[in-house]
């Protein structure tokens, strides 16, 4: 009986040709084989941010009389709503870091390069849209903080030349953060994003299966390696269990703290910085000063950024080197400098 | 259309003569020395003479000579230097002129000369006692400032040091028969923290409850209406209180029997109750109706007090545990302001009136701490199944890694 179901399903979704490639998929063990879990860390995460998404959507109302108040219900009145609120904030957050941290581990084992280019591509557009998901979910919750982080993001956006006060409108939906900042915000962070990031993440997850994991050696070498499933795939639900200790145990010793309902009259408060990962890039922009000989300092800063993340996202162009195996000691550098530049500004945004 | 002409000329004409008008007062003593030079070197500074007066205004003369048998001269009008029992009057002829003063200042009351009759001051002045204060002594001459001018010695900053020049010296208070302690004991009173300390101009000074151009102490009966014009609810409680028949009667000034007048210290309920440090036990003795009062007030309060104190203590833990428990917070605060009106009930001396403000608060008190201990129910609930979870996932941890190392034990021997 099982094995007529099983053949009925076969002649209708050819599901045996998955299974055979699964079969022979082999993953490459070497030092640093330990990053490759990053990405599928990252993958765990997004999932579970859009489980407690949708929890949090069946109580979530986005306009401004009530966002508060409904993320305050949540909070304090349904069950369990506080650890699915917690887990989504945290988890955010953390995905982000995981991110990062894939990213930049893809960049050291020089994973980009040629046949790999699209692959890196896409993801970097990935990372770009879960900063996105980041800077309109903050604003969700409506308050005080969030109300005022992204009145200054916007200001950072409404001065890029040329399409600046276009993109600023655009954002706000209007000239100042109001509720309609809010809604479009949330239209955002539950419909475009998620959207966008769906197709974006099937076609970077083919890539990998297309082109497998980049074995960091050098041709000619034989490189051991282990198959995908099961061996590779249970050390990845060690990870994944180990990311979920994590998370869980932030979210129930650290709340995710609700603040004080966002007041549009009231004077910014003291100390206000954007979400961790803007931090570097907020901070830096307050350095410059305001003129740099006729340009603006703000313009020619945010220009540099902008430079630099294309720069850094047509990496795979620069370098034209094939496989992982050739080392390139200036671009390791490089990435030594970003990294360290990203955590001491950080840190400098977060406490001065 | 010519004659407006004429008025314009005029106009311009009149401020431009009075700037470039001689005043020899000014230049022959500028040219002197001591104390004849400092009123032409201080009257640069002065309001009057912003305001287009000069010497001859109060002094008469004539400033247009350099002959000084003219200018001084005495026929011609010449005062000379103003005695201190003339300078009332004399400050007083503008100063008491309605139509003259509100072109200067239009909300200026004229009544200074009038009200500084009625004051000891004034009085002892007329009977001839010249060395208590006149205007000079208080808005100082030649040098006189508007009294918000920050440096003028009547600005509410400066007022209690300005009073206290003659009053805190113990040599020229000599044969008044009054204390000179007022402004050392000021300065240790709530009122001075207020003024010196926070920088409330509003804050009680010397004039504000001795009048400043009619200063006289108040008198016994009207002690609790001077305090009143600032305290009006404490006032209206005392004059229904069981206290005022009693006070009046035995010639006790009100608010000050309990509160001291000049010296008065930051209002802590210890004041109240039995203990050694209350003021209640001046006048009761235990066993009195008075003294259960004040104990039941007391005690009534401080229930109320360690309540509020309790709840927030809770709520406070569990907000640092990342509880959310704003709403509450937000709750105590009524019943923070029940503890405020219980004490300000106090002054009724009713311990009924006192127990209505401090059931209330309890009622929220008490809602807080249940809040409050709910939410830290909470979080160890959290916590203990934060602990069974992590124990969870580190044994399907544990299992999974053994699955892994079986599987590759398996597949190397292969």
């Amino acid at each position: 009986m099982l094995k007529r179901v099983t053949d009925w399903l076969e002649d209708r979704t050819g599901f045996d040709s998955v299974r055979e490639f699964l079969k022979h998929k082999t993953v490459p063990i070497h030092s640093a084989t330990v990053w490759y879990y990053f990405g599928g860390i990252t993958l765990f995460l997004f999932v579970i941010q859009v489980l407690t998404g949708m929890l949090l959507l069946l109580y979530y109302r986005p306009t401004p009389g009530e966002a508060f108040e409904s993320v305050q219900f949540i909070v304090t009145q349904v069950q369990f709503g506080w650890l699915v609120r917690s887990i989504h904030s945290w988890s955010a957050n953390l995905m982000v870091l995981s991110a990062l941290i894939h990213m930049f581990s893809v960049f050291f084992l020089k994973a980009y390069r040629q046949p790999r280019e699209l692959t890196w591509l896409s993801g970097m557009v990935l990372l770009f849209l879960a900063l996105m998901f980041g800077f309109s979910g903050y604003l969700l919750p409506w308050n005080t903080l969030a109300f005022f982080a992204t009145k200054v993001g916007t200001d950072m956006a409404g001065v890029i030349p040329g399409v600046g006060h276009f993109v600023l409108r655009f954002l706000r939906g209007g000239e100042e953060v109001t509720g309609a900042t809010l809604t479009r915000f949330f239209g955002f962070h539950v419909a475009v994003l998620p959207g966008l990031t769906t197709v974006l993440l099937l076609f970077h997850l083919a890539l990998v299966q297309k082109w497998g994991m980049s074995s960091h050696q050098p041709p000619g070498t034989t490189v051991p390696t282990m198959p995908f499933f099961p061996n590779f795939v249970l050390r990845e639900l060690v990870g994944w269990y180990g990311a979920l200790a994590v998370l869980g145990s932030l979210a129930a010793l650290f709340p995710w703290e609700l603040g004080t309902k966002a007041d549009p009259f009231a004077a910014a408060p003291r100390g206000i910085h954007p979400e961790w990962y803007f931090l570097a890039v907020f901070y830096t922009l307050k350095l410059i000063p305001s003129k740099i000989l006729v340009f603006d300092g703000e313009v020619v800063g945010i220009l540099v950024f902008g430079l630099g993340a294309l720069g850094w996202m047509l990496m795979p162009f620069w370098d034209r080197r094939s496989g992982g195996e050739e080392r390139h000691r200036l671009l390791t550098g490089l990435g030594v400098f970003v990294i360290a530049y990203l955590v001491v500004f950080s840190a400098l945004g977060y406490w001065r | 259309m010519k004659s407006r002409w004429w008025i314009l000329v005029a106009a311009l004409a009149v401020p431009l003569a009075a700037q470039t008008a001689k005043n020899t007062c000014v230049e022959c003593h500028a040219a002197l020395d001591g104390a004849l030079a400092k009123p032409a070197q201080l009257f640069d500074r002065d309001i009057h003479k912003k305001n287009g007066f000069s010497c001859v205004d109060c002094h008469g003369g004539d400033p247009s000579t350099e002959d000084p048998t003219k200018s001084m001269n005495r026929a011609r009008g010449f005062v000379g230097k103003i005695s201190r029992r003339d300078a009332p009057a004399r400050c007083g002829r503008c100063h008491s002129d309605a139509n003259l003063m509100h072109r200067f200042e239009p909300q200026q009351r004229v009544d200074q000369l009038a009200q500084y009759r009625t004051s000891v001051h004034g009085k002892r002045l007329a009977a001839g006692d010249t060395r208590v204060a006149n205007c000079v002594d208080c808005h100082s001459v030649h040098d006189i400032r508007a009294v918000r001018d920050a440096e003028s010695p009547v600005h509410p900053l400066r007022l209690p040091e300005t009073c206290a020049r003659c009053h805190a010296d113990a040599e020229h208070m000599k044969g008044y028969k009054i204390p000179t302690d007022q402004f050392e004991k000021y300065r240790k009173s709530v009122h001075w923290d207020a003024l010196a300390k926070r920088g409330d101009l509003s804050a009680p000074s010397c004039a504000t409850c001795h009048g400043n151009h009619g200063a006289a102490p108040p008198g016994v009966a009207s002690v609790a209406r001077v305090c009143g014009s600032c305290h009006v609810v404490f006032e209206n409680l005392f004059a229904k209180s069981p206290h005022r028949k009693p006070f009046d009667s035995m010639g006790l000034a009100g608010c000050v029997v309990c509160h001291s007048n000049h010296e008065i210290a930051p209002p802590t309920v210890a004041m109240v109750g039995t203990a050694p440090c209350a003021v209640c036990l001046n006048c009761h003795g235990e066993g009195d109706k008075g003294y259960q009062a004040a104990a039941r007030m007391r005690s009534r309060i401080d229930e109320l007090e360690g309540s509020l104190k309790r709840a927030d203590s809770i709520l406070r833990q569990a907000e640092s545990s990342g509880m959310e428990v704003s709403q509450p917070l937000l709750d105590l605060g009524a019943g923070n302001e029940n503890l405020v009106k219980a004490k300000v009930d106090l002054h009724s001396f009713d311990p009924a009136m006192v127990d209505t403000a401090v059931s209330k608060g309890l009622e929220i008190g008490q809602a807080a701490q249940r809040a409050g201990e709910k939410a830290m129910v909470e979080r160890d609930y959290r916590r203990k199944g934060l602990a069974l979870s992590l124990v969870t996932i580190a044994v399907t941890m544990a299992g999974l890694w053994l699955a892994v190392r079986e599987i590759d034990r398996r597949r190397n021997h292969t």
